[in-house]
């Protein structure tokens, strides 16, 4: 309750503060706007269905990208923590190329598919496979090897270990690379909407694009704002309770 | 497979150790932790290896459970070749080694469950009977970072129990509790050890605690690992660990180890 009370004061100082600082006078209402125009914004282009087509069509292509990011990368995570000729290879890849930020992706993406869905698909898998990958295979090496030990003295092996012991003994750290991986789909796919303009789709990356040509800096920030909304509520709805659950059955976490 | 079956007393098995030597490359050269060591326990026995640490008595309960491999020699099971871990064999390791993932009954059924011929409710029934042997029924579901030091231990030897074993390897499994929690458990161990008939090899560098559980102590020297001495401790059980008795039997041990730790402490003089 308390918790919850502060941060409504937080959030509601900082928007007082903004609403002050753009009726002061001292910046141009074009390029600083208040808090009550992009709210108008906001309700306009709710009303009249363009944020809404426009989360559609982003969830969409996030959705598909970052689900096909983490059924490549898990598998592979797996095998490359377990066996040393993939570590050195397909490891060493995956980590030498998720150093790569994600808008580098685009360029390459635009000359091999053009501007397409595939081209956006590609930058989006990219940008989230890799560190999936490297987060996976740190959570399988971080397992104790006594618990593999363990499993052989009671009969287990092959398949069953695999799906038995060493996935749920990873599963904290799986979860901590789904959600990276998250927030890398996140910006992978932002940078390809605002690059790639297609006619298959109007994203809220794009939305942004255009709010920038139009000098409408409402629309901007609104999109800004929307985008940051998703962000937390995917992690307090996706991954929290995960964490929560993980921190009660293994005892790890001391914050509340 | 019915419940009774499950939980019966299958008869504790014999082991053979015939002339097994295992060596270690570190890149300070070549420990040879076991050479040449030859050993048989009886059926039902409670036998303690003791040693400073090094000896290779660890190992020797690692390549018993099939664990590790011999560079030579042989281990027999019944008069049948270990050539990997098995059902009959179930050990227990000083970390506790429980899972996280699962709580206590989880853990006690992880074994069970990879057992044939048992249904799931058969499965914790046999469960659920170990976890009253161990004095844990209370806690079956009960995270497994919620149980104190000695508790984690119980529920590691009712998961070791559950497949009905007819060997138990026990590897330090007190070295990390407090000497209090240790002393109950030692009543525990030989309460148990009654009830389920067993073949135990348990490894320790405690010689107290070598004297109060083991019917027969072999006495390990480090680097080569050979057995240096064999104590057959004949006390009547249950033992108290404190009792003026036992202690003659761990002074005496005690005596032969210093002995032979000290004449090779002159050798490296020399």
């Amino acid at each position: 309750m308390i918790r919850s009370l502060s941060s409504i004061v937080f959030f509601l100082t900082l928007l007082l503060a903004w609403e002050f600082v753009a009726r002061s006078g001292h910046y141009s209402p074009v390029l600083l706007p208040s808090p009550l125009n992009v709210l108008e914004y906001i309700w306009q282009a709710t009303c009249d269905g363009t944020l809404w087509v426009a989360t559609l069509v982003t969830m969409k292509r996030l959705m598909l990208g970052y689900g096909l990011g983490l059924l490549f990368g898990i598998p592979l995570g797996l095998i490359t923590a377990r066996f040393r000729l993939l570590q050195d290879t397909l490891g060493l890849l995956a980590l030498g190329v998720q150093t790569l930020p994600s808008v580098c992706w685009v360029p390459l993406a635009l000359l091999w598919f053009g501007q397409t869905e595939a081209a956006m698909l590609f930058v989006v898998v990219m940008g989230t496979l890799w560190s999936v990958i490297i987060a996976t295979n740190d959570g399988v090496r971080a397992m104790p090897p006594i618990y593999l030990r363990a499993a052989r003295t009671m009969g287990s092996k092959g398949l069953h270990t695999w799906f038995k012991v060493i996935l749920p003994a990873s599963l904290p750290y799986l979860v901590g690379g789904m959600k990276q991986g998250w927030a890398f789909a996140w910006r992978s796919l932002m940078a390809a909407e605002i690059f790639v303009t297609i006619l298959t789709g109007f994203g809220l990356g794009q939305l942004l694009q255009y709010g920038r040509e139009l000098l409408a800096m409402d629309q901007v920030v609104a999109v800004m704002a929307i985008i940051v909304v998703i962000g937390l509520l995917a992690d307090r709805l996706l991954f929290s309770p995960w964490e929560r659950f993980f921190h009660r059955r293994w005892g790890t976490g001391s914050m509340k | 497979m019915s419940i009774e079956n499950a939980l019966i007393n299958i008869a504790p098995e014999r082991i053979e150790i015939d002339g097994v030597t295992k060596s270690f490359t570190t890149n300070r050269g070549t420990i040879v932790a076991l050479d040449n060591v030859s050993v048989k326990v009886a059926e039902g026995e409670f036998l303690c290896l003791v040693g400073p640490s090094g000896c290779g008595k660890s190992t020797l309960l690692n390549i018993i459970a099939g664990l590790d491999t011999p560079d030579s020699g042989r281990v027999l099971a019944n008069g049948e070749s270990v050539t990997g871990p098995g059902r009959d064999r179930m050990v227990m390791f000083q970390e506790h080694a429980l899972f996280p993932w699962l709580d206590v009954l989880g853990n006690v059924m992880f074994g069970l469950r990879l057992k044939p011929g048992l249904n799931n409710k058969e499965r914790k029934e046999v469960a659920k009977y170990y976890l009253d042997l161990v004095g844990l029924s209370k806690f079956q579901h009960a995270n497994i970072h919620e149980l104190s030091g000695g508790m984690k231990q119980r529920v590691a030897l009712a998961r070791a129990l559950a497949p009905n074993p007819r060997v138990l390897l026990m590897d330090e499994p007190f070295a990390a509790l407090d000497a209090l929690t240790r002393e109950q458990l030692y009543g525990d161990i030989q309460r148990i050890w009654e009830a389920r008939r067993k073949t135990i090899v348990f490894v320790t560098h405690n010689v107290r605690e070598a004297a109060c559980l083991g019917d027969r102590v072999l006495l390990f020297s480090p680097n080569p690992g050979r057995i240096r001495a064999e104590f057959q401790v004949d006390l009547p059980r249950p033992r108290d660990i404190n009792s003026v008795e036992l202690a003659r039997y761990s002074t005496e041990i005690t005596t032969a180890l210093k002995g032979f730790t000290n004449k090779q402490g002159t050798e490296a003089a020399e």
